[in-house]
């Protein structure tokens, strides 16, 4: 068997500003070559820290203490800034949650799409310029010369969110991080940019891992998932599986919250107070495991 | 049918100076006696512009707005205080509609003494004690503050504070849209209870179709601030007539798995404007 693209082994974090609270209990998971891996969970889950560990930008009030993220056998954790700092962006790619922020707002889109093909692939400044076109029309935009020259409040959430896929895909990484990547848009243009992500994920063999609270967009985009609570996995396995024979009580409980409109007398079920007090007994058995055997 | 308790004819609004474009172009609704209806739509649809409308924040350039029977379109702000405690909003997001600096006590309690409902403090308080029971909420809660509860706590006094002046009507804006969705079953379980048991008409704003079909019997589908379709909720999901329902039905993602929806649908007209 080959080696998994992003392999992150039980991997755990504190909040230093919360009395030390967990953040990640032993969170592991596997991202194989070309394949699409989607955390979800609710908000407090550490569906996010998880992200930043990877990208080496965890906050300074969450500290982590153990486990390991390897990349292609690398191990993330134990780079310098400089050695990280070159494999974000060329091998390591993020689509992050807001499109509306993560762009300069003072630069052109041209400038801000070249900079990474010249810094990170070494093209020359026409070299660079006319790949941007290009990675604008893989990303289809019927009119890259416009948007090139635009500034980023001059494009539609929907466009902002193609130019930063454009970016991201662009420099051809092996895997790239998506924060939420559709939470602000509406759903016809969510829909559009799932199918864009999907493509170009395919096109290039890309591993992605996807991070986001919506089951059904994980549905439409995943080949596996981890479901997070209170930063501890609760199941793991094919999306297929794990929506339509959920093992874990926690997973049925989400799926049974979540409304549907092809079934309007099923869905908005509450979480049964004996599946919250489970969870956390759960929780609690796990912690104190850890305290018996802090390597184990 | 149950009768009109609000409608609106031919609703046109527009923001700014005379002659600026119109943001709705003509709309025409209404809300039965207890009825839950609601207005789906992208952003930029209109349908937080209809929501104010319908409750005269905004004044529309032409159309009327028909409450109880009552032509309220042009009613000056005097006029308009009767009607203030049966109309009532829900804001979207709880954190900057509740007032951080008042308890939660005083921010219940005030309206209830302002419209006369109760004639001392105490009785006020006695009266949001029973709402606060109501939402599931403890009582205790009248001593904090908005930015010492969760998310779920906050959404549940924004419909306390609505519901506490058992008004007729109350409109809710994107209420459930920043929860999670065990929070989201909670708050549109009881929003759902409380409409039938008080009789409330409800207009419910959301850009989500599932929790639209979830709780509401009407949909008013908007786009670019014109009504594109409107019917019962069974009717518009089984069988849309508008192309454009039936796109925004298409992209719901479902939690399940689904090879063919990814690459399915999506008219062109949408990628164009995204």
């Amino acid at each position: 068997m080959s080696e998994p693209r992003l392999s992150i082994e039980a991997l755990s974090a504190i909040s230093l500003r919360d009395g030390n609270r967990p953040v990640l209990r032993r969170v592991s998971l596997a991202v194989d070559v070309g394949e699409v891996h989607g955390i979800v969970g609710e908000s407090g889950a550490g569906k996010s820290t998880i992200a930043k560990a990877i990208l080496g930008i965890i906050p300074s009030q969450v500290k982590l203490v153990g486990g390991r993220i390897a990349f292609e056998g690398r191990d993330l954790l134990s780079l310098s800034r400089n050695e990280l700092r070159a494999l974000l962006g060329r091998d390591i790619a993020l689509v992050p949650q807001d499109p509306s922020t993560a762009l300069n707002p003072s630069r052109r889109i041209e400038a801000q799409l070249t900079d990474g093909l010249r810094l990170k692939r070494g093209l020359s400044a026409k070299a660079a310029r006319e790949r941007a076109g290009a990675l604008l029309e893989e990303v289809q935009i019927r009119d890259p010369e416009r948007v090139l020259a635009s500034y980023p409040h001059q494009l539609s959430g929907g466009m902002r969110q193609r130019v930063l896929i454009a970016a991201a895909f662009g420099l051809e990484p092996k895997l790239v991080i998506a924060d939420e990547p559709t939470t602000a848009l509406d759903v016809t243009v969510q829909k559009q940019i799932l199918r864009l992500i999907r493509a170009l994920q395919e096109r290039h063999g890309t591993s992605v891992l996807f991070v986001s609270h919506d089951l059904g967009v994980v549905a439409k985009i995943c080949d596996r998932l981890s479901v997070l609570y209170m930063g501890r996995v609760m199941e793991q396995g094919a999306t297929e599986a794990v929506l339509s024979a959920p093992r874990h009580a926690y997973t049925r409980a989400l799926l049974a919250a979540n409304p549907r409109y092809d079934r309007p007398d099923a869905g908005l079920e509450p979480t049964p107070p004996e599946v919250i007090a489970a969870l956390r007994t759960e929780i609690a058995a796990f912690d104190a495991r850890v305290r018996e055997t802090p390597d184990g | 049918m149950a009768d009109d308790l609000l409608a609106a004819h031919g609703l046109v609004v527009a923001y700014g100076r005379p002659g600026s474009p119109a943001v709705l172009h003509g709309v025409d609704m209404r809300v039965g006696k207890g009825e839950t209806v609601g207005i789906v739509g992208e952003s930029g649809s209109g349908k937080t512009t209809l929501g104010r409308a319908l409750l005269g924040l905004i004044r529309p350039v032409a159309g009327s707005v028909i409450f109880d029977g009552s032509d309220i379109t042009a009613l000056e702000e005097r006029a308009r205080r009767p009607l203030r405690r049966r109309m009532q909003i829900i804001f979207q997001d709880p954190m900057s509609s509740l007032n951080p600096r008042h308890t939660i006590g005083r921010i219940l309690v005030e309206p209830v003494l302002l419209h006369g409902l109760a004639q001392s403090r105490a009785a006020a308080l006695g009266l949001v004690h029973g709402v606060l029971d109501r939402v599931g909420l403890a009582r205790g809660t009248v001593d904090r503050y908005s930015y010492e509860l969760s998310g779920g706590q906050r959404q549940r006094v924004g419909i306390a504070r609505a519901v506490v002046l058992r008004p007729d009507f109350v409109l809710a804006d994107e209420i459930v849209s920043g929860l999670d969705v065990s929070t989201q079953a909670q708050v549109l379980r009881l929003l759902k209870e409380l409409t039938s048991e008080m009789h409330l008409a409800l207009a419910f704003i959301s850009h989500d179709l599932s929790v639209i079909r979830s709780i509401c019997q009407r949909v008013v589908v908007m786009r670019e601030g014109s009504v594109v379709e409107e019917g019962p909720c069974e009717r518009v999901f089984a069988a849309p007539v508008a192309a454009y329902t039936r796109m925004l039905i298409d992209a719901i993602p479902l939690p399940a798995v689904d090879p063919g929806w990814l690459t399915r649908g999506v008219a062109v007209e949408a990628a164009a404007a995204g």
